[in-house]
């Protein structure tokens, strides 16, 4: 693996000016520590998709299918006919470079194929060459060129280097979606066997055992069981969750990250205690166990596949609605897809709060409510016994994650939750947050340690922004509701900010949560002591 | 293919070294990777080694790590389960350095 840069390497080297020549005549050039590793063929077998082999992105023959450029051709002959939204974002740009320097990639790199028109552009030349008049007779000259290998490796060293996370889009006055446009270009090079196995391991994981780590069921019973006796050393209550129990009126649904990886396990912790306060009748799956879904990160087609497994549980189980929880991407599937994946679940209910009786009418067709939604509303009715107090040695800050963010509209719940169990709140700078929030750096399945160099670079404008309330105001924790911030931040503020940690929301919900039958608590979920006013009776 | 030959063997790993087949491990195997990663394997940390071993027959995946701190605090002692002797005994991380000795692949997704 490529050495780490120091951080001072990194700020020295990142240069805006673009080179010289013609993007067009800049070759490819695949930097350690800058992409992850390619599809493993044993996961590429489980997904049953195309050219199934051994292969590997650093030796020059890629094993490709024989006219592979043929089959490339069709893809997008065949998706220009599917999507109408791809033939415009095709042909709409005017390249007004509005969203050049809003990209995090670019701004942490200066590669200037990672502006989102130029990455935009790289499948446009294409499209052009060989789909609209004017690319077929003038060429170079209106912005065409020919599908070749190293347009392809080019392809797919840049798609995998955008996280699509849509802030661009915000900036784009013709409203393009570039992530679609990273989501079509990748599922062309999906069809030539070309994913990353960070993105197809968890994916033919998800497919084969429900989750993305591929945990077993008795592996998710005992991991569970396991936090619920971290619970019970810390706060003397003892909490009893069920699994797979057909009756249920909810079924809980959050990413495997949350079961496996620190601080997610605090999160998970979190949601356990939760429930047992409300008295929720409601059930874990350890078939529906996965709240993620890097098949959206692949192709539409395995993307609906695996959203299938969610509401295939809920109509197998028998219960009213689903409740998910911190989850970045999977919101976006939920809001903008799953409806026309697999909607709409009439056999579902509208999700209705047992408890406040407030029914969430935002998701009357997909039936599946967010669990800041979810937790906002029980506060705003005062349904939960909270001391902010115990987390008074914390002074937070939010990262909206990309796809809640942008992908669903939601910016005030976990807001609202964060300002009711923390006294201590401060946002970073406004053109960092809401739906301008810049990513972790990690999304749509890049968190592979390989490719760190980047993810560093692509998380320094969010790190930049923490790193301002840090000096600010003293920030020392990180808030967000995503897994794959919670996975991906830490390296990141490490990195960075050192002094900063990394939590999801509903951990410090529970950590000033005051729960029936309690004993005095000394620590927080994580053990550390509480802050000194805690400790005074309250 | 990626890999090492050892006693004229091949085995197969992942670009970052990890094995790739479960069922080639054994313990000149462990040690070949120990020394590529500059752990001199002592008793301590093969007790770890064979409890991630153990752990993931039976679960197929590597424990969580309070899993696996609250083993060392069973094994070694209450003073040395936490994470500071886990990084003593493993500086590069556990998952990097114990879970590749073990044979164990590397866990993928949201992690």
């Amino acid at each position: 693996m490529a050495k780490e840069p120091k951080p001072q390497e990194i700020i020295s080297q990142i240069n805006y000016n673009p080179p010289q020549k013609s993007w067009m005549d800049i070759p490819v050039e695949m930097k350690e520590g800058m992409f992850c590793y390619g599809a493993k063929e044993k996961s590429l077998q489980t997904l049953d998709f195309p050219n199934v082999r051994s292969w590997s992105v650093l030796e020059e023959d890629w094993k490709l299918p024989e006219k592979w450029d043929k089959i490339v051709l069709e893809g997008i002959a065949e998706r220009l006919k599917k999507y109408r939204s791809f033939k415009i974002f095709m042909d709409i740009c005017v390249r007004c470079g509005a969203c050049a320097d809003k990209c995090h990639f670019f701004l942490g790199s200066g590669d200037p194929k990672n502006m989102p028109v130029l990455r935009a552009e790289l499948l446009r030349s294409i499209y052009r060459k060989n789909f609209t008049a004017a690319g077929k007779i003038l060429g170079k000259l209106a912005g065409a060129r020919k599908l070749t290998l190293n347009v392809l490796k080019e392809w797919w060293y840049y798609f995998y280097q955008c996280s699509e996370c849509r802030r661009c889009s915000v900036f784009c006055p013709y409203g393009i979606d570039t992530a679609e446009i990273t989501i079509i270009a990748r599922e062309l090079l999906n069809l030539l066997g070309l994913n990353i196995e960070w993105i197809a391991g968890p994916a033919a994981n998800c497919y084969l055992k429900g989750n993305h780590l591929g945990l077993e069921p008795h592996t998710i019973k005992n991991s569970i069981d396991f936090l619920v006796d971290e619970i019970e050393e810390k706060t003397g209550v003892r909490v009893s969750p069920t699994f797979n129990r057909k009756g249920a009126e909810i079924l809980f649904v959050t990413p495997s990250g949350d079961l496996f990886a620190d601080p997610g396990t605090y999160t998970c912790m979190g949601y356990l205690m939760l429930f047992h306060e409300l008295g929720l009748d409601y059930t874990w799956s350890t078939y529906a166990s996965e709240g993620g879904n890097f098949g959206f990160f692949t192709s539409m087609e395995l993307a609906k596949r695996l959203n299938t497994k969610i509401y295939a549980e809920a109509k197998r189980l028998g219960v009213k609605w689903i409740l998910g929880g911190e989850c970045g991407h999977m919101w976006r599937v939920i809001n903008q897809y799953m409806d026309t994946f697999n909607g709409p679940a009439d056999f579902l209910e509208v999700p209705t709060s047992p408890i406040t009786g407030t029914k969430f009418e935002n998701a009357k067709s997909t039936k599946m409510t967010h669990i800041s939604e979810f937790t906002a509303d029980l506060i705003k009715h005062k349904k939960l016994n909270l001391d902010p107090r115990r987390n008074d040695h914390l002074k937070v800050t939010f990262h909206d994650s990309c796809n809640v963010a942008r992908g669903m509209g939601m910016f005030e719940e976990p807001r609202y939750v964060i300002k009711n169990v923390c006294n201590h709140f401060y946002e970073m700078p406004e053109n960092t947050i809401r739906e301008k929030t810049f990513c972790c750096g990690s999304g749509s399945g890049l968190n592979a340690s390989e490719n760190m160099e980047m993810r560093l670079r692509g998380g320094l404008p969010r790190a930049n922004a923490v790193k301002y309330v840090q000096e600010q105001y003293g920030v020392n924790m990180l808030a967000c509701i995503c897994a794959i911030d919670r996975a991906a931040l830490p390296p990141l503020m490490n990195y960075w900010v050192p002094g900063v940690d990394v939590t999801g929301v509903t951990e410090l919900v529970a950590n000033a949560l005051v729960m029936k039958g309690e004993k005095k608590r000394t620590t927080n979920l994580r053990g550390e002591d509480l802050s000194v006013e805690e400790k005074a009776d309250v | 293919m990626a890999g090492f030959e050892l006693k004229g063997k091949f085995y197969e790993t992942d670009e970052e070294g990890y094995l790739q087949n479960l069922d080639d491990w054994n313990e000149e195997v462990a040690l070949y990777i120990a020394k590529t990663e500059d752990i001199e394997m002592d008793e301590k940390r093969w007790e770890v080694v064979n409890f991630l071993k153990s752990y993931y027959k039976e679960y197929q995946i590597a424990p969580m790590i309070k899993v696996l701190i609250k083993e060392m605090a069973k094994m070694f002692g209450h003073e040395k389960g936490n994470n500071k002797y886990l990084y003593d005994l493993f500086p590069a991380g556990p998952a990097k350095q114990a879970c590749k000795i073990a044979g164990l692949p590397k866990p993928t997704g949201c992690v």
